[in-house]
């Protein structure tokens, strides 16, 4: 059986300058691994790629099946993308962002069936919005927003899941609420997650292999006591950090 | 509100008006007179109008089709200006914004000027103005395309102001050198609804029906555009195609309204505001309101445009304008107060 999802190298070059370069992994169904690296090492740049939305070379295959010939609606069938920034607009209730999901399963100029509004229930429940869902996005909080997001993603009912830092906006208590979600999420729904985080801690509690991305390369992948080491967070980082209990912990010179 | 309720409402908003138009002018028809007469006209009812001829004739040959011609034009600009914000998730974007209005100005002026006098100006000016309309949304979208960012909405809206201000140039250069046309061209751009019996109903018709139908047939997927470009792409929509496929429908409607009618603003902005703003931001509601209740307001303002300085007709362009904005500001404060 194939992974669920492959990258071959794969290169993206954006206004004739290489972001990614010669990139290769694979990640295994059900599995989580995530994308860390310094900013501007083209971590967001490689979901990107594997959500289909820049051009690259090399092979991305999902199941096997190489991206190129996945059309643009199966695809979405098949990997949902959690944005950085998500654009959620003010006056949409979470009810109809959360259908908005349901695109992919929608004809053209179809209308959604029982099916998809019984996903978007089933998806609002695991989330703990069915209470809030005829509120209003723009008068959600953070943490609340972010449940909304991942609620159109878990709809969507795609097996691989993407996420640019899930976490960014968010204080310490809700970034660890999102994490332990999207972990729930991954065992019972069976996902695949690939994410990109900021957070090195974070990144080694929650996912069993990192992939350490600098200036377009992996330079260093494996657990988060193989990856996070004082000496490779310093060089690719050029950051002074102590590494104990896997918590990555700056420190002044 | 539920949703059938407020399409209710503005159905009845539509009837109220049609009546309105009807029934308002120099000579006084009576409302029952007026539904009897209809009826009368409806094939296997053996009714006679009790209408005088001469009643019957104003009410069927002048006001009846101008009352109609002015719904099809309400209609088409108003939901030609909501599938535009939508497409291009801009607030301001109206019928005219891809150099609709500038391309017709130009094509009708070039008509006015250049065409012998004896070809007839009125039959010359419609095809002339949508000619022009055409050549510059398609000169506009050819731009936008070729500067890159592939279907990116703001490089598209760009090009559309550039070709507007040139052909605006052009049109402005030939209309100083022939000051003596200039009447005709600026009452024009200024936007009239003719009264030249059932004619421009016929050949205005089809262009909103298919127009309409087609914008309507996208109100699920202007939901999906409405989270960006990226996000709906990720969700499945080829958002290029969506974009070109409502343009075009807005375009040639447009096209075809402004052809008939001249330049009659405001309405592509303010009706679907006013809409978004009591009725929520969903296009699956907002469109099939914005068709009603834009027919609805075009019609009345149309009445108070042929009524106001009656025998003489204000441009009911101005109209839009000068009732418009003290509304849709009315408007603005009270749905900003019922979410506070």
């Amino acid at each position: 059986m194939s992974a669920a999802l492959d990258v071959e190298h794969v290169t993206v070059e954006l206004g004739g300058r290489p972001i990614v370069e010669d990139v290769s992994f694979s990640v295994e169904h059900g599995e989580w691994v995530t994308l860390i690296g310094p900013n501007g090492a083209g971590k967001t740049t490689l979901l990107r790629a594997v959500a289909g939305l820049v051009p690259f070379r090399g092979e991305v295959a999902l199941d096997g099946k190489p991206l190129r010939r996945v059309r643009r609606r199966d695809l979405a069938r098949r990997v949902a993308v959690v944005p950085q920034v998500p654009l959620m607009p003010s006056a949409m209730t979470i009810r109809e962002y959360v259908l908005l999901g349901r695109t992919p399963y929608v004809s053209y100029a179809g209308r959604e069936g029982r099916r998809d509004h019984a996903a978007v229930e089933q998806a609002l429940a695991r989330l703990d919005l069915a209470g809030l869902a005829e509120r209003e996005l723009g008068t959600l909080s953070g943490g609340e927003r972010q449940r909304a997001v991942l609620a159109r993603a878990l709809a969507q009912e795609a097996p691989v899941l993407l996420l640019d830092e899930p976490t960014t906006a968010l204080d310490a208590g809700r970034q660890q609420e999102a994490l332990e979600l999207i972990d729930a999420l991954r065992l019972d729904a069976g996902l695949t997650v690939v994410a990109t985080m900021h957070d090195l801690t974070l990144a080694g509690q929650y996912a069993p292999r990192l992939l350490l991305l600098s200036s377009g390369r992996i330079v260093a992948q494996g657990t988060a006591s193989e990856v996070l080491t004082e000496a490779i967070v310093a060089e690719h980082y050029g950051a002074r950090v102590r590494v104990v209990e896997g918590a990555v912990i700056p420190v002044r010179a | 509100m539920t949703a059938r309720t407020w399409l209710a409402a503005a159905a009845l908003f539509l009837v109220v008006a049609l009546l309105t138009g009807a029934l308002v002018g120099p000579v006084h028809i009576g409302l029952l007179d007026a539904l009897e007469s209809v009826v009368a006209r409806l094939p296997f009812v053996h009714l006679r109008s009790p209408l005088p001829p001469t009643d019957e004739s104003i009410l069927w040959d002048i006001r009846l089709p101008r009352v109609v011609l002015g719904a099809l034009v309400g209609a088409m600009l108003a939901t030609a200006g909501a599938s535009y914000q939508g497409v291009f998730r801009n607030a301001l974007a109206d019928p005219y914004l891809l150099g609709v209005a500038a391309g017709a100005g130009l094509g009708a002026t070039l008509a006015v000027v250049y065409l012998p006098s004896g070809f007839g100006f009125a039959n010359a000016l419609p095809p002339a103005a949508f000619l022009g309309a055409s050549v510059a949304v398609a000169l506009a979208y050819a731009i936008g395309r070729s500067a890159g960012g592939g279907s990116g909405g703001a490089t598209l809206v760009l090009a559309g102001v550039t070709v507007a201000s040139f052909f605006t140039a052009i049109q402005t250069f030939i209309q100083q050198q022939h000051s003596e046309t200039l009447e005709q061209v600026y009452s024009w751009i200024l936007g009239r609804l003719p009264s030249s019996g059932w004619d421009d109903v016929e050949i205005l018709l089809p262009y909103v029906v298919v127009s309409v139908a087609g914008i309507l047939l996208h109100r699920r997927l202007l939901d999906v555009l409405s989270v960006g470009d990226e996000e709906a792409a990720t969700l499945g929509v080829h958002v290029g195609r969506v974009r070109l496929a409502v343009v075009v429908c807005a375009t040639v409607g447009t096209a075809a309204a402004v052809a008939v009618s001249g330049l009659i603003g405001f309405v592509g902005i303010i009706v679907p505001h006013a809409i978004r703003l009591v009725a929520g931001p969903s296009y699956r509601l907002l469109l099939p309101l914005t068709v009603l209740v834009g027919a609805g307001f075009l019609v009345l303002t149309d009445v108070i445009a042929r009524t106001a300085l009656s025998p003489a007709e204000v441009p009911i362009g101005v109209v839009t304008a000068f009732f418009g904005a003290p509304f849709f500001a009315v408007v603005l404060r009270t749905a900003r107060r019922m979410a506070t």
